[in-house]
């Protein structure tokens, strides 16, 4: 009997720690064929290249947890930064009270994720009052958000920003790039939310057992409206660091953004039925796609190519972890 | 004529069917009856394929047949009708009955004038006049129940299995569903019905044949039978009644319902007008068969119905209304559900997750979770109700269905509750187990909470309740004195009448 449950343990070890080994093999073959890869400033590259995905990834992986999905997150990307973008540049101006609102850095950003947060306040709020699907509620607000984009730029970039925006973006502090502070401290918060709070808790129980956590007492909706909102602010950091980091808002930035974030959500292990996975499986999800796509310009492979093998690697990921879950 | 010789039948170690022997004839009406769990639904589901693993043979027109599908039984001329109905709502009445079997044109399209013609043939014979293409959505429930007699009736069935027929429609629908039976039965056809309602039975079968925990007991002509003797063939076992200690008539109310009712819409009611209390230190039992309403009244007292339901709930002489679960937890109230898997755990979290679910508020310091609060809680009720588990930190699918229960009820007990209600408390667990929860039952009662079992088994609301009441289709029928309550006064109240 002991034995038995050692050797289960044994097993889940190995399948917590195989994307990890993924990732070194990955490592290792890329730097025997690059001289390149293996450098501190490729290293930071990388990183500040995935923390954008990093942050949406959390948010995804939240709702995902629950079971259900968001779409939405590359839309409400774009609509933030584009408002925090045009906040800083144009402030509000009522012509019909003469009246001008400037904004500093500070408070543009807070606007952005208000925005952010807003949207997926709204996007809980049709799911769970009107029993819309995730699935179908956040792909109408993909769509809603990248019309808002469009209207408040007007469909084209925004730029000219601030210079201290910037920094957001392309600063360093302490001897790190910035976005990889922003997005670490994201990944930190999310750990302790799923591991150590009563929300993080109710995450897991409602994703496992819908009917159980609701007989249990919890209030689905209100955490349902939880998930989505922060996932929606996260998206909203993202855009942040995107604008700063271009130092303009595309009216079209993060097309596909959501892809990225539900395949780093994938390949991590977490279960896109509900209550399993983790943060940190999400935060190795996306480092290999960065690593992967990194390798790849690094070895000239064609952008083409580089879709078919992320779109392989995704495959592969999810069989791997079905054949795993069936040995439990 | 169809035989089953030596039938035997166990779910993980269970047994379900214990060498059944019996003959269903052709051109008779063959009803089976036998309370909830006697073997019924196990022993159709061996007849029409749906189990392949099972003891003993099956002999039809003379053939030793084993049955590797449905499907196969099907193609071979047995074709059951389950309780619910299994049409496709927005395929046509054609659809739905060439479903699987769809005809062919030789340039490979599907034939739908010839699959028409062959449903319009069927309905007529069935006198049943709708349109082939109408959608099953827009029908009745006794026209539905028509389509899929038509359907068993196109695979040219020799045998008709009909499991609670009546169970959704009304008595002029019966009447319709008689008709086409006595058709059936005159085209030599062998009919087996399964039903609760015994005044239907004696309208329409013509042979019974009595299982009881999950064995044979008797068959017969049914003119040589009556109402009465019928129930004792039933229920005919020992009755085992625990040493309770006899309440005293004045012990305080916990929680007293009033005129409690629910509706699934304008015109459906599934509860009418309940009103019972529970007094401290209480056991009431709930019996009734399947259907009676017995989990939703459960499920309406613990708030998860508020907006289709009426009442009047009191808890401690205080009025209440709950619109959430939560809501009712706060006064004190605990459901173990039924279904412990669907309805009580989260399987992939592990055992100490689970236990502190519901009081997880009290396991935070400063908004963080407290492990150490966490583990003592959990080992607490490990150690108190013997949950045999690894650690704490088992996950809970890998635990046998009688610790699951037990995890289900810690849960519960974690929240300090003073009214516990549980629904079938025992179902799918071994009996080691099940004394266990009915001293436990016992011995909660005693240290003054007021409990609810509701369960079908009769042997075990005879063991655990103080007083029991009895539901039959949504309404309160009688409500017994342990003292008073025989097997047969019980099951003759949760039997519907047809009036």
């Amino acid at each position: 009997m002991d034995a038995a449950i050692n050797t289960q343990n044994y097993r889940q070890y190995l399948a917590r720690f195989q994307s990890l080994i993924a990732l070194f093999v990955l490592c290792v073959l890329i730097s025997f064929l690059s001289d390149k890869f293996l450098t501190v400033t490729n290293a930071w590259n990388v990183m500040r290249q995935i923390s954008v995905n990093i942050c949406i990834s959390v948010g995804m992986t939240l709702v995902v947890l629950t079971a259900g999905i968001d779409l939405s997150v590359g839309s409400i990307l774009a609509l933030c930064g584009a408002i925090t973008a045009g906040l800083l540049r144009n402030g509000i101006e009522l012509q019909s009270s003469n009246l001008y609102i400037g904004f500093t850095v500070l408070g543009a950003c807070v606007a952005g994720i208000i925005v952010g947060s807003a949207l997926g306040w709204f996007n809980g709020w049709a799911i769970t009052k009107f029993k819309v699907p995730p699935f179908v509620a956040t792909l109408a607000m993909l769509t809603i958000a990248r019309g808002l984009t469009m209207l408040w730029t007007k469909g084209f970039p925004i730029t000219g920003l601030d210079h201290k925006f910037a920094f957001l973006g392309t600063g360093w502090f302490l001897g790190v790039p910035l976005p990889v502070w922003i997005s670490g401290i994201v990944v930190i918060s999310a750990i302790i939310i799923t591991n150590k709070t009563r929300l993080g808790r109710y995450i897991y129980a409602i994703g496992g057992n819908e009917n159980a956590a609701r007989l249990s007492g919890i209030n689905i909706n209100y955490i349902k409206i939880a998930v989505y909102t922060i996932a929606g602010a996260l998206a909203a950091v993202g855009g942040l660091i995107i604008t700063s980091r271009l130092d303009a808002a595309q009216p079209n930035a993060g097309t596909g953004y959501e892809l990225d974030s539900i395949a780093a959500v994938v390949i991590g292990g977490t279960s896109l039925s509900g209550g399993r996975g983790s943060i940190l499986g999400t935060v190795l999800g996306a480092v290999i796609i960065g690593v992967l796509n990194n390798g790849l310009v690094l070895l000239n492979v064609s952008p083409f190519w580089q879709q078919v093998v992320k779109g392989l690697v995704i495959l592969a990921a999810v069989i791997i972890d079905k054949a795993n879950s069936k040995n439990e | 004529m169809l035989v089953a010789e030596n039938i035997s039948k166990k779910f993980s170690g269970v047994t379900a069917l214990d060498n059944v022997c019996m003959e269903l004839h052709a051109g008779k009406v063959n009803a089976i009856i036998g309370e909830n769990g006697a073997g019924k639904s196990t022993l159709m589901k061996i007849l029409s394929g749906v189990y392949t693993e099972y003891e003993g043979q099956i002999i039809y027109n003379g053939d030793t047949v084993r049955f590797k599908n449905t499907k196969d039984a099907q193609a071979k001329g047995i074709a059951i009708i389950h309780q619910e109905l299994n049409l496709v709502p927005h395929l046509s009445i054609t659809e739905n009955i060439f479903l699987g079997s769809e005809l062919i044109t030789p340039f490979g399209f599907l034939d739908k004038k010839q699959m028409r013609e062959q449903t319009q043939a069927l309905l007529d014979r069935l006198k049943l006049n709708v349109d082939p293409d109408a959608q099953i959505a827009n029908l009745k429930v006794g026209q539905q129940q028509v389509v899929e007699i038509a359907k068993a009736l196109l695979h040219s069935a020799g045998v008709i299995i009909m499991d609670e027929p009546t169970s959704a429609i009304g008595d002029k629908e019966v009447k319709v569903l008689f008709d086409i039976i006595n058709g059936l039965k005159a085209e030599g056809k062998v009919i087996v019905y399964i039903s609760h309602k015994l005044d239907e039975l004696f309208a329409i079968a013509d042979r019974y044949i009595v299982l009881r925990d999950g064995k044979f007991i008797e068959s017969g002509e049914m003119e040589d039978i009556n109402h009465d003797k019928l129930i004792q063939k039933m229920v005919g076992r020992e009755i085992v009644i625990n040493s309770k200690n006899k309440l005293s008539e004045k012990a305080e109310v916990l929680l007293s319902i009033d005129h409690l009712s629910l509706h699934k819409d304008k015109d459906k009611a599934l509860l009418k007008d309940i009103s019972f209390t529970l007094h401290k230190g209480e056991v009431l039992g709930i019996f009734g068969l399947m259907g009676a309403g017995r989990t939703e009244l459960l499920e309406t007292i613990f708030g998860l119905h508020s907006k289709q339901s009426a009442s009047s709930i009191m808890v401690n002489n205080k009025e209440c209304h709950f619109s959430s679960p939560a809501d009712a937890i706060r006064q004190g109230i605990a459901l173990v559900p039924e279904d412990r898997k669907k309805d009580g755990l989260v399987l992939g979290l592990d055992v100490k997750q689970n236990i502190c679910i519901t009081t997880l508020g009290q396991m935070q310091n400063m908004g963080v979770l407290d492990n150490g609060k966490e583990t003592s809680l959990a080992q607490k009720y490990i150690d108190r109700l013997r949950i045999k588990a690894s650690s704490s930190k088992q996950l809970a699918k890998n635990l046998s269905g009688g610790n699951q229960q037990k995890i289900v009820l810690a849960k519960w007990l974690a929240t300090n509750p003073c009214v516990l209600m549980l629904d079938e408390p025992t179902r799918g667990i071994d009996i080691h187990a099940k004394t266990e929860i009915y001293k436990l039952i016992a011995q909660l009662a005693s240290e003054g909470m007021g409990i609810i079992v509701v369960s079908s088994e009769m042997p075990e609301i005879l063991a655990v309740a103080d007083r029991i009441l009895v539901m039959c289709e949504g309404s309160i029928t009688a409500k017994l004195n342990i003292d008073e309550a025989t097997e047969d006064k019980i099951l003759l109240e949760a039997i519907p009448k047809n009036n």
